[in-house]
């Protein structure tokens, strides 16, 4: 019976680990074209989050999680074009300080428009409840949301990839000076990873929403677990992330079983271990851009 | 009514009589009061309601020409952590030079705060925090305590319990929050509940900063209690709320802590379940009526229990300035030792005890309306009747002397 229950907390942790890669994801790759940490990211996971339920009261739940990363994206475009993209070359500690300011401006922003008080974000009726296969627990909506992580997983994935989009990208990262001597312009292409990245987060805002507390300090609450799932999979890693994220969400479920207070000290411990024994993250690369 | 020219002529005149020279030392114009409470965090959302009562109530009481005649002037600070609220109390009364300590939400902060009150012989009202500790073994002859403690908390919630028979011979989980405030909380409702016949069967500590309560659920589901009955704190309270109803658990929930704007903030049809509270915006009585009126004219929304609270507390010290004739902290202690009775906008008065310097007043349980009948987003809560019951009195739902520890 306590090996069932464990396996209970193993799925669970993957079904977890699904919701924080969409976050991490896109906190990866923009750290891999960019060559800097976007903490402003949790901010933009946290706008997702309140545009959505602002939506949702005109349109309904669906239209809202359609609706409002796309708006976000489009943010984020403004926000690469306006500000991130000044810092591409520059000494990271500025990239660092730039976003970690826009992130205490978004969060008070989001206090003075929404108040400091946690608004309700109401799930759909037809989603709630549980779901038994087998004798396994699941909830209807976490369910769901993992389908579309596999679905945005695998899109993101064949875009990286199988297209020339993904071709010049994935060239640009390891060798920005060569593409630019092959005469393609990567400014373009930075955008639109941007825009891919921050509208991830904001997905993920929209989706969690129902689940959890909407209140002005969430996009701090996600940039923290999300940076540390990046670290543990390895920078700039798009498999290490995936990696890393179902093994945070799997170690915090088991120890949250066994000793229910250390766990959300768990992932910590885990990123400890990782950067002792491999520093640069458990699939990081050699990026020869920073190194 | 005293007003300022009469305190300013009254001065005059006994420097006259001293044979002082013409420059008078007069008492400033205004009294400073240092206000702590978190502002960020998981209490945030319920030090923002606490800021915005205080204000309500200097606002009117400076609108009335002051205490003694002179303004009230704030200074509200988010205390952040223990660490923090210790730095900025003691920051207030060297630098800001205010006359007294108000506020806190948070158990920890109110313990460091009242060490400090402690160590600069200060007063210090302590608003909206709750552990017995504090009122129990770590209390101080400077510090006063406004809101219920956990063990009233346990009585008003339990007391409902009890008649619904959840409680007797019913096998029971709890979750509790990783902090001073929610290890009392436990402490108080393990004693009810055994006391009480029921049977404990699982108790998980939830750090503050979950947002997750998946694997909790799990191991609730695998224990298959009578009863879940949370010992959670702010922004916890409304996640777990959220997330038991998502994944649509059959057992009964209930809970000894929970705060309007945690419930408000879970939404119509998440919350169910048992719980306390210690003042609520339909309280039907006049000056209830009056303040949540004043409230909505002001912010455009109904008052939380937190804003209740630190508006009744700062009336309550302005009624004892006026009593005491001035901020001096050895009177203060004395006007609030003498028993003396305040307003707090309920149907009964409260008062200080003595000798832990607990205010006592009423406490009610509320439930969840059933589906359909909120008129509007803030209404889904159904409060019941103040314990204890209007003819027993009041000290019946506080722990008792031989069970408190306090040495002033």
């Amino acid at each position: 019976m306590q090996a069932f229950f464990l396996l209970e907390q193993v799925v669970n942790g993957l079904v977890l680990g699904g919701y924080y890669l969409l976050i991490a994801l896109g906190l990866s790759l923009i750290f891999s074209v960019g060559g800097g940490v976007n903490l402003a990211h949790g901010a933009f996971y946290a706008l997702g989050a309140y545009l959505s339920v602002e939506i949702g009261k005109h349109l309904g739940f669906w239209p809202a999680v359609a609706i409002s990363p796309g708006v976000v994206a489009l943010l984020g475009v403004a926000f690469e074009r306006l500000l991130l993209r000044r810092f591409y070359g520059a000494d990271p500690i500025l990239g660092l300080l730039v976003t970690f300011g826009l992130a205490l401006v978004a969060e008070q922003a989001i206090r003075m428009l929404w108040g400091a008080a946690p608004i309700p974000a109401p799930m759909p009726p037809e989603m709630k409840g549980q779901v038994l296969v087998g004798d396994f627990m699941f909830s209807r909506y976490r369910l769901f949301l993992l389908a579309v992580v596999l679905a945005v997983l695998a899109g993101l994935w064949w875009l990286l990839q199988r297209t020339s989009f993904g071709r010049v990208v994935r060239a640009g990262i390891q060798r920005p000076d060569m593409v630019a001597a092959l005469g393609i312009r990567l400014q373009p292409y930075m955008t639109a990873i941007v825009m891919l990245g921050v509208g991830m987060a904001a997905l993920g805002g929209a989706l969690f929403a129902p689940i959890t507390n909407v209140h002005p300090a969430m996009g701090a609450e996600i940039i923290t677990v999300a940076f540390v799932v990046v670290v543990i999979g390895g920078l700039g890693s798009f498999w290490g992330v995936v990696l890393a994220a179902l093994l945070v969400g799997v170690v915090r479920g088991v120890t949250i079983h066994f000793a229910p207070a250390a766990g959300e000290a768990s992932m910590y411990i885990l990123m400890f271990l990782v950067l002792m024994l491999r520093p640069r993250g458990l699939l990081g690369e050699r990026i020869e851009k920073f190194e | 009514m005293t007003t300022r020219r009469d305190v300013l002529k009254a001065g005059a005149a006994a420097a006259a009589a001293l044979g002082f020279p013409a420059i008078v030392r007069t008492q400033p114009a205004t009294i400073r009061i240092g206000h702590l409470t978190p502002l960020t965090g998981f209490l945030g959302a319920l030090g923002d309601y606490a800021v915005m009562g205080i204000r309500l109530a200097a606002d009117e009481i400076n609108a009335a020409g002051g205490v003694l005649g002179r303004r009230l002037e704030l200074i509200s600070e988010d205390s952040v952590n223990p660490a923090t609220a210790t730095t900025k109390a003691q920051r207030m009364i060297e630098r800001d030079g205010v006359e007294f300590l108000m506020g806190e939400i948070n158990s920890a902060s109110a313990k460091a705060i009242m060490q400090v009150a402690a160590r600069n012989r200060k007063f210090y009202l302590q608003i909206g925090a709750r552990s017995d500790v504090l009122r129990g073994a770590d209390c101080n002859r400077y510090t006063f305590h406004v809101d219920i403690p956990v063990t009233v908390m346990v009585n008003a919630a339990g007391q409902a319990l009890l008649r619904e028979g959840l409680v007797k011979g019913k096998r029971y989980f709890s979750l509790t929050a990783d902090y001073l405030f929610g290890h009392d909380l436990a402490k108080a409702a393990k004693a009810f509940m055994a006391a009480n016949g029921a049977v404990h069967v699982g108790d998980d500590l939830v750090a503050t900063d979950v947002t997750d309560f998946s694997p909790y659920l799990l191991k609730i589901r695998q224990a298959k209690p009578d009863l879940v009955a949370t010992n959670l704190a702010g922004n916890q309270v409304t996640n777990f709320v959220k997330q038991y109803a998502e994944f649509g658990l059959p057992y009964p929930i209930a809970g000894f802590n929970l705060n309007t704007a945690d419930a408000w903030a879970a939404g119509e049809g998440n919350l169910a379940g048992i719980w306390p509270t210690v003042w609520h915006h339909e309280l039907d009585t006049p000056g209830s009526r009056a303040f949540v009126a004043a409230f909505r004219k002001r912010y455009g929304k109904p008052p939380e229990n937190h804003a209740w609270i630190s508006y009744v507390s700062l009336k309550i010290m302005a009624q004892a300035i006026a009593a005491t004739r001035g901020t001096d902290t050895e009177k203060l202690i004395g006007y609030f030792e003498s028993q003396a009775e305040f307003d707090l906008l309920k149907a009964r008065k409260g008062y200080f005890r003595a000798w832990d310097h607990q205010l006592v007043q009423e406490a009610y349980p509320f439930t969840v309306k059933p589906k359909g009948q909120a008129k509007d987003k803030w209404d889904f809560l159904q409060f019941g009747a103040a314990v204890p019951a209007p003819d027993q009195p009041l000290e019946t739902i506080y722990p008792p002397r031989s069970q408190n520890t306090c040495k002033m």
